[in-house]
């Protein structure tokens, strides 16, 4: 008997011998390593984009897929920790009830005629409430719509719900709370927003880089300016100075082109086409209309202004440049003759009016309006005495309405945008430098994808909006993949400055836009 | 002495492999032991799965094996590029065995046998790596073949018989690597049937030069499962006219259950000593593809394109007392998988297998039979290629091992 035992004790021995084994598992000592970083609290500080805001809504599975996230998990294959983060309350994004500010994500819906588009999603209406503090501080501190001044205002949870979700107490500070976690490992990928609210809104805000406006406290609340260069530099410096002070170490990342993103990209210069049944036809009765304007440009002596609309070719809209002289006074003077007591009317709707370029950005936003009637222009015109008929000849968006500058990004505002960003981006590189952190240029990679593309396993990420896999329904924001591309550059950054050796991730692996009929 | 036997049984049960493919090969407690070796070896029912033609040699009237074993399966997965790993839920597979025969006369027996020589039982993670390959299937094949034994002469014999097939299958996988519901569940395919029926054959013969030496010859028909209007389950698709809808349809695919060819010895070069060889060759060429036609018009092809693949298995027998015999095993296993081919579903490459087993008499006609194989897989570094996105393959690759052990009982009956 006692033998049998034995010989069961060797059995059972062999049992276990049987699971098999590699001989160089991946989750044992030797085959990664984090080089001289200790990624066991690793702290995320950012804007919308390390939140893992997408499709203009933030949501479960964005949060999840958003790139601290995705690092996290590479991280915790060198001894990183549990990574936590504010999760919202459901995937449809938004807040409860209030959907005017905080609307919830869009989708990819088909219409009747099969052809897709974003639409906002109305499976379920947003639950998360906006008042609730989760009462905690959370491993990603990302911050949907925060600019760098914001990381260190106090009592910012008061004006965002989304920092207001996890604010430490009411005059606390997205720094702060960082900092209090006490992070031995940091990422900070701020600024996107210094320029962004600047760009998307058609530069209807003010450059404080003109204006020389070194108070943000002062900048639109709405966060429609451009941030001065200065005090983008010292309060960069100063969040850098907070996160390093107990030896952290970190990495940073800079800002990308914003003409890499589809919102910019998308919509053409010249979208007006002779085949449009809603269009074509009008060609001959709007050039006819517009030759009376044109003679008025060259009364005014900016002859280059004229506007046609070509019956073989698609046209450029029109739009309302404000960099541009307003001509109005003289262009009354020439109207006067053909529209009489309206001609002032008219001359100041084309007082600063010309066709879009190649140069000029049209905004995702303007895909909506072009062509359509704006309903608020009607109402005045009629006000100022034009019959409805004739109201509704002068307000199509972009055709006989010049298109709004909050729709264009023109040169000059490109410009605005531009040299901001190559400032800031200095500030970010400069820093990084100083303080022997990981920097991940970024902007290349997305120069990349908007020029050519990146390839990955399943085919190559571009920059083009919704087939391209890399952007979002929003047209800003990320998808998935991308922020696994992101991952990887960071990743990359960080095996350079620090010695580590870690996995990459693969985009494959990682979804784009969702697909979704439940919109209304 | 038995100590020491006993010792050296289990030094050598420390090497054992199981079969390519989904072929599995457990068809016999006492073949099993000897590494499954038995086309040449006349010792029990066990002969009407190994050879039909042997049983008519058998010295009792009536033969009964019944056996089953328990077979665990690891498989361990791992990619060091992307640091993803993933093991398998250890399945238990239960292959089984009921043999019986019945000699009617000096030169003709007659035989049933009811085994189940295919199956598969794989379970990933859900949502694992690999989960637009697969996250599990359960395969499963019960043969059931009445036989008959003609004895020609002492030297020769034949036989062979009809072969019954039902099988049943239930396989789920992601749609593909990326698509999911808005709440980020992951779309999956699972298409489940049973009760799929087919017939095929063996033909045997064996041959005694001399007393002591037999060499056997077996050949068992391909068997092509053929599942039409099967339950096939959409699950998790997104509410989009793009994809496929949620629900059930049906679906159509083949899956064949090749053929096999073995030809063997058995030589008994001492009087308490029996030495077997068996080879076989099993014909996986026929897998070339699996294609599902589902009813909703959705079609997945997934090439296989196997190779046709051999197994050498060595047995040895000593007879140490009049009540008890010990049996040893070793047979090498070739996957016919080919480089490029490795679908984590059968995560198969070459193996060697090592077995064991003991018989004891509990009384002069009945046995009491145990085995048990040990499966040794080498860490293998393989991709499935063929996989596509957008009509672009994207391989699907990584380290693999495996292991499997099966202990097994069963009895044996003569009167």
């Amino acid at each position: 008997m006692k033998n049998n035992i034995k010989y069961l004790a060797i059995l059972a021995l062999g049992l276990v011998a049987c699971e098999p084994e590699f001989d160089n598992p991946i989750d044992e000592a030797g085959v990664y390593s984090s080089g001289e970083a200790d990624f066991s609290n690793f702290v995320a500080l950012g804007n919308s984009l390390t939140a893992g805001f997408a499709d203009n809504a933030l949501y479960i599975t964005g949060q999840e897929n958003s790139y601290p996230n995705i690092l996290s998990q590479q991280f915790a294959l060198v001894g990183g920790g549990e990574f936590t983060q504010p999760l919202m309350a459901d995937n449809v994004g938004g807040f409860a009830g209030q959907t005017d500010r905080f609307p919830p994500r869009l989708v990819l819906a088909f219409d009747a005629e099969g052809n897709p588009g974003p639409s906002l999603y109305t499976g379920a209406a947003p639950s998360t409430d906006i008042t609730t503090n989760l009462g905690v501080s959370f491993n990603n501190m990302g911050v949907p719509g925060a600019r760098v001044y914001h990381l260190g205002f106090p009592g910012y949870g008061a004006l965002n719900p989304y920092f207001g979700r996890f604010a430490s107490e009411p005059n606390a500070t997205v720094i702060g709370d960082a900092v209090a976690q006490n992070p031995t490992f940091f990422s900070l990928w701020i600024g996107n927003n210094d320029i962004l609210g600047y760009a998307t809104s058609g530069g209807v805000g003010l450059d404080h880089n003109v204006t020389g406006n070194m108070d943000p406290s002062t900048y639109s609340p709405q966060g429609l300016d451009i941030t001065n260069s200065g005090t983008f530099d010292s309060t960069y410096r100063q969040l850098i100075a907070a996160l390093t002070a107990n030896g952290a170490k970190g990495v940073v990342l800079n800002l990308p082109n914003v003409t890499t993103l589809p919102f910019f990209t998308t919509v053409p210069f010249a979208p007006l086409s002779p085949l449009d049944p809603n269009f074509g036809p009008q060609i001959p009765t709007l050039n006819a209309t517009y030759a009376g304007l044109n003679a008025a440009f060259a009364f005014a002596g900016v002859p280059e202004r004229a506007i046609s609309f070509s019956t073989s070719a698609a046209s450029p809209v029109v739009i309302k440049d404000e960099s541009l002289d307003d001509v109005s006074a003289d262009l009354a003077v020439a109207l006067a003759g053909t529209f009489g007591p309206l001609a002032p009317i008219v001359a100041a709707q084309y007082g600063q009016a010309r066709q879009a370029t190649a140069n000029d950005l049209l905004v995702l936003t303007s895909s909506g309006v072009i062509g359509q009637v704006n309903e608020a222009r009607l109402t005045e015109l009629i006000g100022f005495g034009l019959t409805p008929e004739q109201a509704g000849q002068f307000s199509v968006n972009g055709v006989s309405f010049p298109l709004e500058d909050q729709y264009v990004l023109t040169p000059a505002e490109q410009s605005s945008v531009e040299n901001a960003r190559q400032a800031f981006n200095t500030t970010i590189a400069t820093v990084a430098n100083a303080n022997d952190l990981a920097f991940y240029n970024v902007s290349n990679d997305l120069t990349q994808a908007a020029n050519g593309g990146i390839p990955f396993d399943g085919g190559v990420i571009t920059s083009d909006f919704v087939t391209g896999g890399g952007f979002s329904l929003d047209g800003v924001h990320p998808t998935p993949r991308a922020h696994a591309l992101v991952t990887n550059g960071i990743i990359n950054a960080i095996e350079i400055a620090y010695g580590a050796t870690l996995p990459s991730v693969n985009p494959g692996d990682y979804g784009t836009v969702t697909l979704s009929n439940e919109v209304n | 002495m038995k100590k020491l036997l006993l010792l050296v049984l289990f030094a050598l049960v420390t090497l054992v492999t199981y079969a390519g493919g989904y072929r599995v090969s457990v068809q016999g407690q006492r073949a099993m032991a000897m590494g499954h070796t038995g086309v040449a070896v006349v010792n029990s029912a066990e002969l009407v799965f190994f050879n039909p033609a042997g049983l008519v040699y058998l010295e009792n009237k009536l033969n009964v094996s019944v056996g089953a074993s328990g077979i665990f399966t690891d498989v361990i997965y791992q990619n060091s590029d992307f640091g993803s790993s993933s093991e398998t839920d250890s399945s238990v597979g239960t292959p089984l065995n009921l043999y019986g025969s019945y000699k009617v006369n000096d030169w003709l027996a007659l035989g049933l046998g009811v085994y189940t020589p295919y199956g598969s039982e794989v379970t990933w993670p859900t949502d694992w790596a690999g989960s637009h390959l697969v996250n599990n299937i359960e395969l499963a094949a019960i043969y059931i073949q009445p036989v008959v034994s003609i004895k020609l002469s002492d030297q020769f014999s034949i036989g062979g018989g009809p072969i019954f097939v039902t099988g049943s299958v239930n396989f789920n996988r992601n749609a593909n690597r990326t698509l999911a519901d808005i709440d980020g569940n992951r779309s999956n395919i699972t298409v489940d049937d049973s009760g799929v029926t087919n017939w095929g054959w063996s033909v045997s013969a064996m041959f005694n030069p001399t007393e002591n030496f037999r060499l056997g010859f077996s050949y068992r028909s391909e068997i092509i499962l053929e599942a039409e209007g099967g339950e096939a389950t959409f699950s998790n698709f997104p509410n989009s006219p793009a994809t496929p809808a949620n629900g059930t349809t049906t679906f159509d695919a083949e899956l064949p259950l090749p053929a096999e060819l073995t030809i063997g010895l058995s030589y008994q070069f001492h009087k308490k000593w029996l030495f077997a060889f068996d080879y076989n060759r099993q014909f996986w060429d026929v897998y070339e593809s699996l294609d599902i036609q589902f009813g909703n018009g959705s079609t997945s092809l997934n090439p296989r394109n196997y190779k046709n693949s051999s197994v050498y298995r060595f047995g040895l027998q000593y007879d140490a007392t009049s009540k008890i015999s010990l049996r040893a095993g070793y047979y090498f296993d070739e996957s016919p998988v080919q480089s490029g081919f490795f679908a984590p579903e059968t995560p198969r490459n070459d193996s060697n297998g090592f077995s064991g087993g003991v018989s004891f008499a509990i009384t002069p006609k009945l046995a009491i039979d145990a085995s048990f194989f040990y499966l040794r897989f080498e860490e293998v570094n393989e991709s499935y290629d063929f996989y596509q996105e957008n009509g672009q393959n994207v391989p699907f690759r990584g380290t693999y091992k495996s292991s499997a052990f099966a202990p097994g009982l069963g009895l044996t009956y003569k009167l």
